[in-house]
């Protein structure tokens, strides 16, 4: 069975390497604080695949169900009777895969920070914060309690903010963190109202009894939860659109997916670990903990996880296409990655056959984290190589970082759904769950992954294809082992990941199903992906002009000179004046204009009603007075007139 | 006997220190070093002596004094908070010129809350009230070379006689309309006549007017900034709090047949403390009139816990009341300290403070992430408990422009964290080095703040005891 001293030590043992670095990594570890770091996470990553060996393959599975095994559980507190917040161990299939994702990433990102972040005046804290940010981040996903859940929810949204804000001394970055740290604390007390909601509806706050209260339609619990409440909707629903509103802010969906961009103002590994792979899909994780009670209790709730899901992930592509900044597309690209494991939890129904869409999401942020991870590394070497974030100040690196190259090929191909890498299986699954559920979400699935495909590869053939950099300052190697041996492991990740029958493992029951590959339903996604790359290549790939194109198209891969002009104008057309003047320009303007400038009006009209109400403090007494009768007066009309009447 | 002297202990102990006090200003020889040592060495036998036999419960004065363990663990925390406000107010304190008096009459104003906390009916309770408020008139006016000084002692008076006139007003129609002044005999012979309502409103601007809830808090701003540091903590931490705490018994028991009416009334009323308290805090410069601001909108938090009745909403106040004494007197005691060594106060003076007192810097923090509610701040469980008692009515609305309030405090909380720590100052304010009594009063602080809202058992503690 699961030993709960082990168990324990997955999260504990970067709590450990914290406060050990956190208390003394400036004055006694200094360079060993990376070391320190990483030998706690490696410890943590083997605890986390030996516990996922035993519960996948040797004890978590009784009578053909994968169990929910509480392995340990402390009343922390006591609320009121009956609802007590616990400190627990949750072990179900999302759990122990999302050990295995937190802990490998992680590791991944300590060992690649090694070379990254050599030479930093303040490494050692660099690997505290990522320590916290590991324990934060396991914690949340063994929470056997939903207030637990929140805490550790908080945790990980305060470690973030510091690692965005880690270069303080850049005002950007500060801007950034902070910027972060308010949009998703705003959409956490939309959990935490969510959490209060449910739990006063079922009277505890264990997962648990929370599910199986709110799912049984016979419990006295559900009858009260699904009354209709308030503005005509039960407070069951309203508890799950709160919780979901949390879990939008955490995951960057539309509209609170502003942070995300700007959080790029962080180290590029600490993007790499938290802003691609492990907590930007905690709303992810949350929906999918919840699931039971969306799919049973709560359709409509579901719905609108569908769309938000699926208009962020249409909505983010595009704005990706017309990105500059390298870490900018990616960024816009998880939060379209993320709609995607969204919508996939959106269309799916609970139990066996019906679950696909549930699978899918799971497998799809599995695969996600190992391609997003390695892209951000990638990108990361490169930054590292030419010292600037623009895409137009890079070109033709291949030859100088073969290995980068490589490996970023591999994830620009996993990413944009090319068999057989990992992205081609976890996407292939969500657009089947789509197509037999929903077949508008299907249709923008189909179409984003499209766009997927062109941007990611407009972002591969511009850095290391077409034209040659230009050199500042002098040049080094690609970064030495410790930054390429993540590399390497992530892409093999991202190549051979989707071979992995999730649907024995991860499914919304525990129940395992078969899936079958339908070859005919792929052409379609495929071929648009391959279109979308070919786009790309024609435009990126070379820096020529047109009279190179004709030249070259003569020579032999294309038939016709006029018939090659006339495709090129179509595809300019498509691209630069439909998507990028039509689409791209006016999406990102709305996105910058309206939902960030409404963001900030409502700081600054907030201000200005602060200015209006101060002349009201005049300082003299009398006025006061006069206000105090008048306030007394008018709560008496009110009261005995007003409320008394109706 | 000795058991009726012992359900008084609180109220006797503290007028013992009163009387040694006086004792020492006869003599006026002592050096204001050496009274300071006694008064904090009083002070914490006064914390001490509350905190034993807490369990006796009984009535005096047929039923005019009451005591139980509840009551006995609110004047604890008074007790506590007041020992705090001495420790942290050291430095100002050693140069004034009138040093006994200002404990002989802040330790007034603390018996008086006793007496009214433990109050059984309205004469006790109004007895109790103004020999709360008169004494904290006085102390305004304690920075005496200073016309601010005076003006918000004047405006103190002027304002808290206005409302005491009010709820006396509200209290002899009370007495017309039912023939009672017992809070126990009262709930039996309210009808809910109109006339009994807007009785009830004008006794409850009196409540209001402490406790600064919006449209009665006007007087707040020119008091609170005009007073020296340790009087504006006392008026906003421990004199709220007692008001708080008699607040709960009155709602909940003597008027608890017109629950409807002041669940209406607090509804209303904390929506608009939030939101005013809030914009106010928003634009302020000078750290004390924030601090000030921000505890009016904090009271609106105060009032969604007391708006869901029951345990629950005793404990949850009671307890946000505990972890608000160590919050804001952390924040208030590091500002005290900074303004009292470098005379700054404005926020923008606390640029780079982070470079020369890393420590005070932390502390500051710390009192205002607590203040802010985040996790796992000691704040963040009050607000949770607060906004969880709140949500046992259904009142989604309030809760939820609670939230949004949370987020507006949360950036003007943040704002001041920010320039402490990231932003860059020519000349930030020197190195500050308080004596072992600030010392002491901030560890107290930042313990309380960490260990309360960790620590279960203390809410535990409080929920035991929130029974009638």
């Amino acid at each position: 069975m699961f030993e709960k001293l082990s168990l324990s030590l997955i999260p504990l043992l970067p709590l450990l390497s914290f406060l050990l670095l956190g208390l003394f990594g400036r004055k006694v570890f200094k360079n060993f604080s990376g070391i320190i770091g990483t030998g706690a996470l490696l410890a943590s990553a083997g605890l986390s695949l030996s516990t996922a060996y035993n519960y996948f393959f040797v004890s978590g599975k009784v009578d053909g169900v994968y169990q929910k095994i509480t392995a340990l559980k402390i009343t922390w507190l006591e609320f009121s009777p009956g609802v007590s917040i616990d400190i627990g161990i949750l072990l179900d299939p999302i759990s122990v895969m999302m050990l295995v994702v937190v802990t490998f990433v992680s590791l991944m990102v300590h060992i690649y920070s090694l070379g990254y972040m050599k030479g930093e005046e303040r490494f050692s804290t660099y690997y505290a914060f990522l320590g916290l940010f590991t324990f934060s981040m396991l914690g949340l996903v063994m929470s056997s309690n939903i207030f637990q859940i929140y805490i550790f929810w908080e945790l990980v949204g305060v470690s973030s903010f510091l690692l965005i804000g880690y270069y303080f001394d850049k005002p950007s970055a500060v801007a950034a963190a902070k910027k972060a740290f308010i949009v998703t604390r705003f959409a956490d007390l939309g959990f935490l109202i969510g959490i209060l909601v449910l739990s006063f509806n079922a009277h505890t706050l264990d997962f648990e009894t929370l599910i199986q209260r709110l799912t049984d339609p016979n419990s006295e619990y559900m009858r009260s939860a699904i009354a209709p409440a308030f503005l005509g909707l039960s407070s069951l629903t309203w508890g799950l659109v709160l919780v979901f509103i949390g879990g939008a802010g955490k995951s960057a969906m539309f509209p609170l997916h502003i942070w995300l961009p700007d959080a790029m103002e962080g180290p590029t590994p600490v993007s790499a670990l938290i802003h691609a792979a492990t907590m930007v899909v905690a709303g992810v994780f949350l929906v999918g903990r919840l699931f039971p009670i969306f799919a049973i209790s709560c359709p409509g709730a579901l719905e609108l996880v569908a769309y938000t899901g699926a208009f962020s992930a249409l909505f983010a592509a595009i704005i990706a296409c017309t990105q500059t900044d390298i870490k900018r597309v990616l960024a816009y690209s998880t939060m379209s990655q993320i709609g995607y494991m969204m919508f996939a939890l959106g269309v799916s129904g609970y139990g066996n056959e019906d679950g696909l869409g549930y699978m899918a999401s799971m497998f799809h942020l599995f695969t996600h984290a190992m391609f997003k991870a390695l892209l951000f590394l990638g990108a990361g070497a490169v930054i590292h190589f030419v010292h600037s974030n623009e895409m137009n100040d890079m070109g033709g690196l291949r030859k100088h970082m073969p290995i980068t190259h490589i490996t970023f090929l591999i994830a620009c191909l996993a990413i944009a759904g090319v068999p057989p890498l990992a992205g081609f299986f976890s996407k292939e699954e969500i657009l089947l769950a789509a197509f037999h559920h929903n077949k508008l979400i299907y249709g923008i699935a189909l179409i984003t992954s499209g766009i997927t495909a062109f941007y990611m590869f407009r972002l591969y053939f511009t850095i290391f294809w077409g034209k040659e950099f230009h050199s500042h300052g002098e040049h080094h190697g690609e970064g030495g082992v410790v930054m390429m041996l993540p590399l390497i492991l992530l892409s093999l990740g991202a190549a051979f990941a989707g071979f992995i029958p999730f649907s024995q493992l991860v499914t919304s029951d525990g129940k395992p199903f078969e899936t079958v590959l339908h070859l005919g339903f792929s052409i379609a996604p495929v071929l648009l992906g391959l279109t979308g790359i070919f786009i790309a290549l024609r435009f990126y790939k070379t820096q020529n002009d047109l009279s190179e194109k004709i030249s070259s198209s003569l020579s032999g891969f294309y038939k016709s000179a006029y018939h090659k002009f006339y495709i090129d104008e179509v595809y300019l057309f498509i691209t630069h004046k439909v998507i990028f003047n039509l689409l791209g320009k006016p999406a990102a303007w709305f996105d910058k204009t309206i939902v960030d400038g409404f963001i900030n009006r409502l700081g600054s009209s907030s201000e200005k009603i602060s200015e209006e109400t101060k002349t009201l403090q005049s300082g003299q007494v009398q006025q006061y007075a006069a206000y105090f009768l008048a306030g007394a007066i008018g709560l008496g009309i009110i009261f005995i007139y007003v409320l008394t009447l109706k | 006997m000795m058991n009726e002297l012992l359900l008084m202990k609180s109220e006797l102990a503290v007028t013992a220190v009163i009387f040694i006090l006086l004792f020492i200003k006869i003599n006026d020889t002592t050096s204001n070093e050496t009274v300071l040592k006694i008064v904090n060495a009083l002070l914490v036998l006064n914390v001490a002596a509350g905190f034993c036999c807490v369990d006796i419960t009984g009535e005096l004065f047929s039923g005019m004094f009451k005591t139980n363990a509840l009551i006995a663990f609110e004047k604890n925390l008074l007790n506590i908070g007041t020992l705090l406000i001495s420790l942290l107010s050291y430095e100002w304190l050693r140069n004034h010129r009138h040093l006994p008096e200002f404990f002989v009459l802040m330790l007034s104003s603390l018996l008086g809350m006793f007496f009214m906390i433990s109050s059984g009916n309205f004469l006790i309770f109004y007895l109790g009230l103004e020999l709360s408020t008169i004494p904290v008139a006085a102390l305004c006016n304690f920075d005496m070379e200073k016309r601010q000084s005076s003006e918000a002692a004047m405006k103190m008076i002027m304002s808290s006689a206005f409302s005491s006139g009010i709820l006396l007003f509200g209290i002899s129609m009370m007495y017309g309309t039912t023939g009672t002044i017992s809070f126990a005999e009262l709930p039996m012979l309210l009808t809910g006549s109109p006339l009994q309502i807007f009785s009830f409103i004008l006794l409850f601007t009196g409540f209001a007017f402490k406790l600064s809830v919006v449209p009665f808090h006007l007087w707040t701003a020119d008091v609170y900034e005009g007073s020296p540091i340790a009087v504006t903590s006392f008026l906003s931490v421990i004199s709220k709090g007692s008001i708080v705490f008699i607040f709960l018994t009155t709602l909940y028991k003597a008027f608890a047949p017109m629950g409807e009416v002041w669940y209406n009334l607090i509804f209303l009323l904390s929506v608009a403390t939030m939101i005013v308290g809030n914009l106010f805090a928003l634009r302020q410069q000078n750290m004390k009139r924030f601090l000030a601001f921000s505890s009016i909108a904090q009271v609106g938090f105060i009032l969604i816990g007391i708006s869901g009745g029951g345990q629950n909403g005793i404990s949850s106040s009671v307890y946000f009341v505990l972890v608000y004494i160590f919050s804001n007197l952390g924040a208030f005691g590091a500002v005290q300290l900074i303004s009292s060594f470098s005379g700054k106060e404005t926020i923008d003076s606390y640029k780079g403070l982070y470079q020369t007192n890393p420590l005070l810097s932390w502390v500051l923090t710390i009192s205002l992430f607590s203040l802010a509610g985040i996790p796992p701040t000691a704040g963040f469980f009050g607000k949770f408990f607060l906004l969880a008692s709140g949500a046992e009515k259904g009142n989604y609305i309030l809760i939820t422009i609670a939230a949004l309030n949370m987020i507006v405090s949360l950036y003007y909380y943040l704002r001041v964290v920010r320039a402490i720590f990231m932003e860059k100052n020519e000349q930030p304010i020197a190195a500050i080095q308080g004596s072992i009594y600030e010392k002491a009063g901030l560890i107290i602080c930042v313990l309380g703040i960490i260990a309360v809202g960790l620590y279960s058992p203390f809410y535990e503690y409080i929920y035991a005891l929130s029974v009638f």
